[in-house]
């Protein structure tokens, strides 16, 4: 094998990363950090200042601290119901899996036909009788009610790729335990808490950090549901850098959600911890 | 209660929980295409029928919207670029790190996993400007470096686990039968990865498709369909955008179909 091979196979991809990945984001860093060409505090000092960024940043932390739980409950019902199927499991499997390719936007604008105020939640309940006249529920007045329908849009949108990292990890699992668990008599319960979840654990660590990230950087669906309303890290970053112009404090603001991202995959990798070992 | 009539109603109690979940991923998307299918009039009235009335006169109108076709026609070009680069750079990486050992394989795989931990859409606010310097700004080639980028570590490491799977003595025995490394791999790796390379490649066409955040804030004239739906939610009327969405999400659920064999054996390795 001639030495360099590999060397040059990696080649592009490596120039790649470093060009779009290393350089670009050691530039959000300095752009943060400077003011006018010198050292400075003063983008953070703007961003904190201002009278937005606490809601902001509480509206982040409060959605991904709602939804994620969910998220993985809900994905490790999908996940279990998907093992335990016998029949078509392909379709089911297809089925929990579209919202996979569905991006932000389109996953915001399909929750927005619902909650609109001609939308189909009030079509239903004037249909049933339970209302009079169509509710405005993503109002600014009703943060609540906005603040739900991003939930669900969530947790509708980006259950799927959880559920499909914790269904390839159950397969991973040997199947003995569970015919071992089954000899001493052990109940479908037990054998999800005491062999699944433990030995899920790789599986659940990677679906936890993907999703964690992807909350903090909601978008597309706040603002298709919310516009405005409900301020999030992501959506003041885009305002700053551009309808504000002041890029060094978007750049203040992206070293935020960086920090977040970065401080939160490395609590979930500590959390998670599985020794090598110990991996099935 | 005998035994098989308790195991008879759980069983019960399953499949109906599994066709909830399935009304669940489902009825949205429903909702959706019923709002692209009837009429403006129909989309903004109310109350709402729960069937759609076929009348294409919202996709007509979506179509015929100012920016709209030249907002497609872009969305296809950086996917297809993204594509192409994401593969191009990808796959070949994929390959020397299931193949070969080396010095410098660690600090390689590091960072690709690294990716994981940064909210990438970021990149394109430093990248906003270095593009105006270089004349990349605003360009459809541009986008399509950025959304490589997301897909490039998926790329690497979806190839990665396919060449894994394709036992080295196959190209030994390709080798010792007068193939050079090259004809080797083109005549004995190639067949057997292309499908899961072709899987790889509508994944990264989707990453590309699906993305906002950096499309919206490096394209201004050039925008992408996604770019163009976002920066006019506050003023397009309802049919626009639930034609737009439909738009967005009808290559989502055919990409999804022709990618489900090769959904778990991306992320199943993905893990590692």
């Amino acid at each position: 094998m001639p030495r360099l091979l590999p060397y040059l196979l990696l080649a592009p991809a490596t120039a790649f990363l470093c060009l779009f990945f290393l350089y670009p984001f050691s530039l959000v860093a300095i752009d943060s950090l400077t003011d006018r060409g010198a050292w400075s505090l003063r983008n953070f000092e703007r961003m904190a200042d201002h009278w937005k960024f606490g809601s902001t940043f509480r509206n982040t932390i409060l959605l991904a601290a709602v939804v994620v739980p969910l998220q993985l409950t809900l994905a490790l019902m999908m996940a279990s119901m998907v093992s335990r199927l016998k029949r078509a499991r392909g379709a089911v499997l297809y089925i929990f899996a579209i919202p996979l390719g569905i991006s932000d936007l389109a996953a915001g604008l399909v929750w927005l036909a619902i909650f609109e105020q001609s939308g189909f939640l009030n079509s239903a309940l004037t249909g049933l009788g339970l209302i009079d006249h169509p509710q405005l529920f993503l109002g600014y007045q009703s943060k609540g009610v906005i603040f739900t329908a991003i939930v669900l849009t969530e947790l509708w949108r980006a259950t799927a790729i959880m559920m499909v990292i914790l269904v390839a990890g159950m397969g991973l699992i040997p199947k003995e335990y569970g015919e071992a668990a089954d000899v001493f008599g052990a109940s479908r319960w037990q054998k999800f808490r005491r062999i699944t979840l433990p030995l899920l654990k790789p599986s659940l660590q990677t679906a936890l950090i993907l999703r964690v990230i992807m909350a903090f950087e909601v978008f597309a669906v706040v603002l298709a549901l919310g516009g405005t309303n409900l301020p999030v890290l992501m959506s003041e970053t885009y305002h700053w850098q551009f309808t504000m112009q002041e890029r060094g404090v978007a750049a203040a603001y992206a070293m935020v959600i960086l920090g977040i991202s970065v401080g939160f995959t490395v609590l979930i990798l500590r959390l998670l911890h599985v020794p090598k070992e110990a991996r099935p | 209660m005998s035994e098989t009539t308790v195991r008879h109603a759980g069983n019960r109690v399953f499949i109906a929980a599994v066709v909830l979940t399935c009304i669940w991923v489902l009825l949205p998307i429903y909702l959706l295409a019923i709002n692209a299918l009837s009429a403006p009039a129909e989309v903004t009235g109310f109350p709402k029928r729960f069937w759609p009335s076929f009348d294409l006169a919202s996709i007509q109108f979506f179509l015929g919207f100012r920016g709209v076709t030249s907002a497609l026609w872009n969305s296809v070009q950086v996917a297809a670029l993204t594509m192409v680069m994401a593969i191009g750079a990808g796959a070949p990486a994929g390959y020397a790190i299931a193949r070969f050992d080396f010095p410098g394989k660690q600090v390689f795989r590091f960072m690709v996993v690294m990716t994981r931990a940064f909210p990438l859409p970021l990149l394109a606010l430093p990248l906003a400007v270095l593009f105006i310097r270089v004349g990349l700004d605003d360009t459809v080639i541009g986008l399509a470096f950025v959304h490589t980028t997301l897909a490039l570590p998926f790329a690497v490491l979806i190839t990665y686990s396919l060449f894994s799977g394709i036992p080295y003595e196959l190209e030994e025995a390709a080798l010792t039968l007068g193939c050079n490394r090259v004809q080797a791999f083109w005549k004995v790796v190639m067949p057997l990865a292309a499908p899961g390379i072709a899987a790889s490649a509508v994944f990264a066409f989707v990453v590309s498709w699906n993305e906002v955040f950096a499309a919206a804030v490096l394209t201004i004239e050039h925008r992408t369909l996604t770019a163009f739906l976002l920066q006019s939610l506050d003023v397009s009327p309802l049919p626009l955008k639930f034609a737009g969405g439909a738009a967005l999400v009808v290559p989502a659920l055919i990409f999804i179909f022709a990618v489900r064999k090769y959904l778990f054996a991306m992320w199943g390795i993905a893990n590692r």
